[in-house]
Order: structure tokens, then C-alpha cells, then sequence
């Protein structure tokens, strides 16, 4: 399906509709800026990674979380003009085919929060003709909301990597999240079972 | 050839006393099985026994900053990884220590092969050597150039165990001096 032909979305709809869908503790990555604010304002889980920088990471760190508790299901949520900064890491997870990560692209064609520049990407590229030109071959648009949400529940028992790209509006983010790095990543690994809290 | 290249020879043959079988018995004692890496020359060996030992997930990425969000993601999922790339890539990797290693607290263990001294024949190379040191200093992250076979396990080691103790990063710079490094030959 063409982006043409997909719904424009609202990424805090989108992020609750997500989270309303999660009962297994799984994992979520929220990748810089609006992106992870929008997950914070879905309502906070200890099982949520929120990036205060390092932008174009969430797909690789959520690989690594994949990679290290491979029986979780793993979601990365990250924005269009993120991944465009780190798009071999779409052929690196190809490659490696964790069937747990689950890969959401929040595309509105624009850098939101640094004032609504377009992206390099915006009138020419196609960010699931990308993904699955990387070898991702289990990547979709979302047609609307419902179409999203039935893409998820078959991204949970998919026997590979699953990429969802959803078009969305040009709104900020509903909140903002704590900066407190170190409590969230120590938070995010009681969430994962790793550690006890002291 | 250099004494430490002859050493690792001699390494080779009889097995395991090379200082790439040095590093690989270090990671697997202290349970770092997950090995992202943008290749380099002189860590070839290093990589060819990674890949041929299935206690290792040993896989390439695109960029040195992706290998360290693997690497970070898995330390929080509870796998513990470390990243092997080449002083140029290095050099990519100032945003990603100063916006997640650094200040989540995750002990990233990183083994840099280093290009630009003892015999350098690129200059580009040179120059971005020198950026290294600073910004690992910039930082105040530990850093240590092994420059000798008999004391790479000790400081392998020792730095693993106070990456992971003290949730603070780490840099090993694999010096010519210890791999005999890359030499201009054609």
C-alpha cells in the first residue's frame, strides 16, 4: 500500500491504542522527542525505555532488549526523521530476524519539534518500500486506525520482525517526560525482570 | 616484524595465548556473549573466532552508534554485550556516549583497534586518532592502550568487572604494539 492512500493518524491516539493492546509486559522503546513524550502521556509502565538523546537509536536498542529476552515481545516506536539517521540498522535486524521486535514509524515528514522542517525523506521516499528494500519484508502502512491495530495483534504472534509505519498529523507531543536517565533505565529493568529494586 | 607480532604467532599455533585468544576466553569468562562490531583489519582474527564459537552472538552493523544501542538495550534486557570497531569509528560515537552511555549508567565495553600510530600511512587516519583520547577524557571515561600481550588479560578483566560494578563505560585501545597493527604494503 502506498502512503498516498493511508489515514492521516495522531501519534497519542495511535501510542494508547498501542499500549491499551499490551497484557504481557512487554517492551516498549520510545524513541527521542515527541515520540517517547507521547508514550510517557499514554500512561507510564515499568516496562517503558524512554530516550533522552541518541537520536535513531530506538530500533537498535530495542534489538538488544530482543535480543536479551528473546521469549518478551519487544516494540520500538520512533519517528521518520529519526530513522532516516540510522537506517542500516533496518538490514542489520533483517539479518538477525528477532521475531519478537516490533517496529512502529511514526512519519509525518517533519522534524516536529525543531520547528516542522520536512525531512530529506518528505515528497520522495517511502519508508516501507525502505524497510523492505532492507530485507524487512514484513512491513506495512497502517490504513487507519483499526487497520493499525490488527497489524499489532498479528505483529504479536508474527514468526518474523514486524515494521508499522503509521502517517500521522503535525502535533507535539501531548507531554513531556521526566529527564531523569538513570531512574528510568533502572525502572525499565525491574520492569524487565533483570533486577529488584533495593 | 614487530615481537608482540611474533608473539602472537607463536600464539596462534600452540592454540590460545594470541591476543585475540586472549580477549575471546576474557569476554566468555565474564559472560559477554553479545558482539556487535564494524569490522577492521587488524581485528579480523578476533572476529573470524567470535563467529566460530557458538557461545558468541557475533553480528555486523552499519554504524559503531548502532552497535552501542544493541549493546546498551541488551545490558538493560540482562544480556551483557561489548563493541568492537576501529579508532575511526570511535570518532562517530561522541553523541551516543554523551546522550545514553554516560548518562543512563550503562557499562558499555568497547575494544577499539588503534589506526594512526607506529606506522600509519594514512593521514586522515592520524588525525582522527588524536580526537580519541579527548573526547574519552572529555568524558572522564575510563580508558586504557594495551600495548602488551602479558598484560592484556589483567587489564581486560579487571576492566570488565569495573565497567559492570561501577555502571560506567569503558574503552580498550588495542595498540600496534599488542596486534601489530596495519602497515602500508602494497
Amino acid at each position: 500500500m502506498n502512503t498516498r492512500n493511508t489515514k492521516v493518524m495522531n501519534r497519542f491516539d495511535v501510542t494508547s491504542r498501542l499500549i491499551g493492546k499490551l497484557k504481557h509486559e512487554e517492551a516498549v522503546i520510545g524513541g527521542i522527542g515527541n515520540t517517547n513524550f507521547d508514550l510517557w502521556s499514554a500512561g507510564h509502565r515499568p516496562q517503558n525505555f524512554y530516550m533522552l538523546g541518541s537520536m535513531g537509536l530506538a530500533f537498535p536498542i530495542a534489538l538488544g532488549v530482543a535480543l536479551a529476552q528473546p521469549d518478551r515481545r519487544v516494540f520500538a516506536l520512533e519517528g521518520d526523521g529519526s530513522l532516516l539517521m540510522q537506517l542500516g540498522a533496518l538490514s542489520t535486524i533483517a539479518t538477525l530476524k528477532p521475531k519478537n521486535l516490533i517496529m512502529i514509524v511514526m512519519d509525518n515528514g517533519i522534524y516536529q519539534i525543531t520547528g516542522a522542517q520536512p525531512t530529506p525523506a518528505a515528497s520522495v521516499a517511502d519508508i516501507v518500500a525502505i524497510a523492505a528494500g532492507s530485507g524487512l519484508s514484513n512491513s506495512t502502512w497502517a490504513a487507519d486506525e483499526e487497520d493499525f491495530e490488527r497489524l499489532v495483534d498479528a505483529a504479536m504472534s508474527a514468526a518474523a520482525p514486524s515494521l508499522i509505519a503509521v502517517r500521522i498529523d503535525d502535533k507535539p507531543g501531548v507531554g513531556t517526560t521526566r529527564r531523569d536517565p538513570v531512574q528510568i533505565r533502572e525502572r525499565f529493568m525491574h520492569g524487565l525482570g533483570v533486577r529488584e529494586p533495593l | 616484524m614487530a615481537i608482540a607480532e611474533q608473539r602472537t604467532q607463536a600464539g596462534q599455533a600452540s592454540g590460545d595465548n594470541s591476543w585475540h585468544g586472549i580477549v575471546l576466553q576474557t569476554l566468555k569468562r565474564n559472560e559477554i556473549s553479545l558482539i556487535p562490531y564494524v569490522p577492521d583489519r587488524v581485528l579480523t582474527p578476533l572476529i573470524k573466532s567470535l563467529h566460530a564459537d557458538p557461545f558468541f552472538t557475533t553480528f555486523a552493523t552499519a554504524r559503531e552508534e548502532e552497535a552501542v544501542g544493541i549493546v546498551s538495550g541488551a545490558w538493560m534486557g540482562g544480556r551483557r554485550g561489548a563493541v568492537l570497531m576501529q579508532t575511526s569509528g570511535f570518532a562517530t560515537l561522541a553523541n551516543v556516549l554523551a546522550s545514553l552511555a554516560v548518562p543512563y549508567q550503562i557499562p558499555l565495553i568497547m575494544f577499539v583497534s588503534e589506526r594512526g600510530t607506529l606506522g600509519e600511512f594514512n593521514y586522515g587516519q592520524s588525525l582522527v586518532c588524536r580526537t580519541m583520547r579527548p573526547v574519552l577524557d572529555s568524558l572522564a571515561l575510563e580508558h586504557h592502550t594495551i600495548t602488551r600481550l602479558d598484560e592484556l588479560e589483567f587489564i581486560t578483566d579487571r576492566s570488565i568487572k569495573q565497567a559492570v560494578t561501577t555502571q560506567a563505560p569503558v574503552a580498550l585501545i588495542l595498540n600496534p604494539l599488542l596486534t601489530g597493527g596495519k602497515v602500508f604494503d602494497k
